[in-house]
């Protein structure tokens, strides 16, 4: 960093006494540095992308004979026929089962929890139940695998995708928890107690007060959730075994490992895999940033 | 981990004291499925350690032999030197990269609202996805600098162990850049605007600027970020397995590919598991450095950590 920024140090900057115009216009339209990494890092990261949507399009034996960075010469589905056919359908649906299986029922059980701790603040149990949720955020996935098959083993679930389910859901509470809360302490201790003066209790004001009035931190924890367990790796490298319990993303490796040459067919297996959380971006772009940085948002 | 304490003071009136036993009950689904496959495991490590077990037959009492197994394998030193790299190198890039990347899309100029939206792509492909990319661009014989003739890119970078260890690091910034330039977004755009003038009205250039305000300012927001990174890089898994399975040799065998080795490829668990826990150790006692680090007001700044 202070080696790239030095050059600009040396060049005093002039404009500085002769232009007084608005401060953030003319501090931005300075930044030389960071326009000039703006466009480099564009460049990195949009020509690997453009790169693997070009090639899923070629034919394998135009690949070898053209420019990677051209336009196909002959555009080709046959690609994406090869990887549809080997049985990637229903690695999808597995996917979708883990996502939504994990999401839907992470959430909810989070958020209960995250509604107790709020308004149970000041008990001892709760203090201690939160501290161990607290305390999951620092346990790495890896270093809880080992033990994790063993219990799924003992509880006859290895190669199913409730093996790949369960682990997943404990995985994402903490970090649900954690945002859920400093959400539901948002919401005003008014509205709590005027319902609580109609006589509602605790379960009613959970589901008819809080949830609708912590939507949009429902949305961004359950977007984390399923983003990470869809593009999650070691649970089913791990508790699955059988190629018809495969998630996508072992399943891309296991396609490489068998069409390795076959770059065009890899790559395509590499969008059509994708795709549908592009899509998702494409439609909930500002959620889905923020869902990837949650617990930051607050 | 931090927010323990964050719990608002306010909260503790007397109404709510009373009723705290008529919503515990609802912490529990989430408490018995996290106990269960999260807590349960983390202590099961611990004792797995103490055992020998090949991943199917029976469990055996097995004292402290694998444990100096392990301390005494030079594996482990090499296991951890190699995890040290990856940290130190892709905190190395990714930190000024970000930091940088990060005023920049703190401007409210449409274009960069633009940009942004593509540097968040890499966000969203899996880590098997990105490394299996990767493995089919930098292929020698198929790859991109095979395509397009250029002898400086047709290298066999996945089979030297420098080079090897060099694409790691840079798909890993490739991967993670934009997550952490995201955190410094919004770190910038909190920086009053009248420090800005201020330093305008003194005549202070942007580079000066950049030292004397943003930085300082974005002290906290360094060290979350940094803890992330550092911490998260322990748990790089996904990608070096399938990029390079801890190769050539075992150039790129960092400690969390090393316990799967040993644990899942080997059927050692009793060594793997002595791996998990050196795991769990070294992320804990570099979180701990890093908040001392940031002294003690970095609590309310590393939500999330």
């Amino acid at each position: 960093m202070a080696t790239t920024l030095s050059p600009r140090t040396e060049t005093p900057t002039q404009p500085t006494a002769r232009k007084p115009g608005r401060r953030g216009r003319r501090l931005e339209r300075r930044n030389w540095l960071g326009s000039v990494m703006g466009w480099f890092w564009l460049a990195v990261v949009v020509i690997p992308l453009y790169w693997i949507v070009v090639t899923s399009f070629k034919e394998q034996s135009d690949y070898f004979a053209q420019n990677p960075l051209a336009p196909p010469q002959q555009w080709t589905l046959d690609n994406y026929r090869l990887v549809v056919e080997s049985d990637f359908p229903r690695y999808f649906l597995n996917s979708v089962v883990v996502a939504a299986g994990t999401t839907v029922p992470a959430v909810l059980v989070a958020f209960m929890a995250a509604y107790a701790i709020v308004r149970g603040a000041g008990s001892r149990l709760l203090a201690v139940v939160n501290g161990l949720f607290m305390m999951g955020l620092a346990i790495p996935l890896q270093a809880a695998i080992i033990p994790i098959y063993l219990l799924i083993i003992k509880l006859h679930l290895y190669d199913s995708l409730a093996a790949i389910v369960l682990p997943s859901i404990a995985f994402a509470i903490p970090l649900s928890v954690l945002v859920l809360a400093n959400f539901v302490r948002d919401v005003p201790r008014d509205l709590f107690e005027s319902m609580r003066v109609d006589g509602a209790g605790e379960w009613t004001m959970l589901w008819r007060l809080a949830f609708p009035l912590t939507r949009p931190a429902l949305v961004t924890v359950s977007i984390y959730t399923g983003l990470t367990v869809w593009n999650g790796f070691l649970l089913p490298l791990i508790l699955t075994q059988s190629p018809d319990k495969r998630t996508l993303p072992l399943a891309l490796w296991t396609f490489q490992g068998q069409y390795s040459v076959n770059v065009p067919a890899v790559l395509a297996s590499v969008v059509l895999t994708t795709l549908p959380i592009v899509v998702l971006y494409a439609v909930g772009r500002r959620q889905l940033v923020g869902g990837l940085s949650a617990g930051f948002s607050k | 981990m931090t927010s323990v304490e964050q719990r608002p003071l306010t909260a503790l009136t007397s109404s709510h004291v009373g009723r705290s036993g008529s919503v515990a009950w609802m912490t529990l689904p989430a408490l018995a499925v996290f106990v269960l496959f999260g807590l349960l495991p983390l202590l099961g490590v611990l004792g797995l350690s103490f055992t020998r077990w090949d991943g199917l037959g029976a469990i055996h009492a097995a004292g402290a032999s694998n444990w100096r197994t392990v301390l005494s394998d030079p594996g482990l030193p090499h296991a951890l030197w190699v995890t040290f790299l990856v940290m130190l190198l892709s905190w190395a890039v990714q930190t000024p990269a970000a930091l940088l990347l990060g005023v920049f899309m703190a401007g409210h100029q449409r274009y960069r609202a633009l940009l942004a939206v593509f540097y968040f792509i890499p966000l969203l492909l899996s880590s098997a996805a990105i490394a299996i990319t990767y493995k089919a661009l930098l292929d020698p014989n198929f790859g991109l600098g095979a395509g397009l003739h250029l002898s400086l890119l047709t290298q066999d970078w996945l089979g030297r162990p420098a080079l090897a260890l060099g694409v790691i690091v840079f798909v890993v910034s490739w991967q993670f850049i934009p997550f952490h330039s995201l955190i410094y977004q919004g770190a910038v755009r909190q920086i009053p605007a009248s420090m800005y003038e201020a330093a305008a009205l003194d005549g202070a250039g942007r580079v000066r600027t950049f030292f004397y305000i943003t930085l300082p300012q974005l002290k906290y927001t360094v060290i979350t970020s940094s803890t992330l990174m550092v911490v998260g890089s322990l748990t790089f898994f996904d990608l070096i397995f399938v990029l390079t399975a801890g190769g050539p040799g075992d150039a790129t065998r960092v400690l969390a590919l090393d316990m799967y080795i040993r644990g899942f490829q080997a059927n050692l668990m009793g060594p793997a598991s002595v791996i998990a826990v050196i795991l769990v150790l070294v992320g804990l006692a570099l979180a701990l450095l890093l908040r001392r680090l940031g002294g003690s007001t970095t609590a309310s700044q590393m939500e999330g950590a």
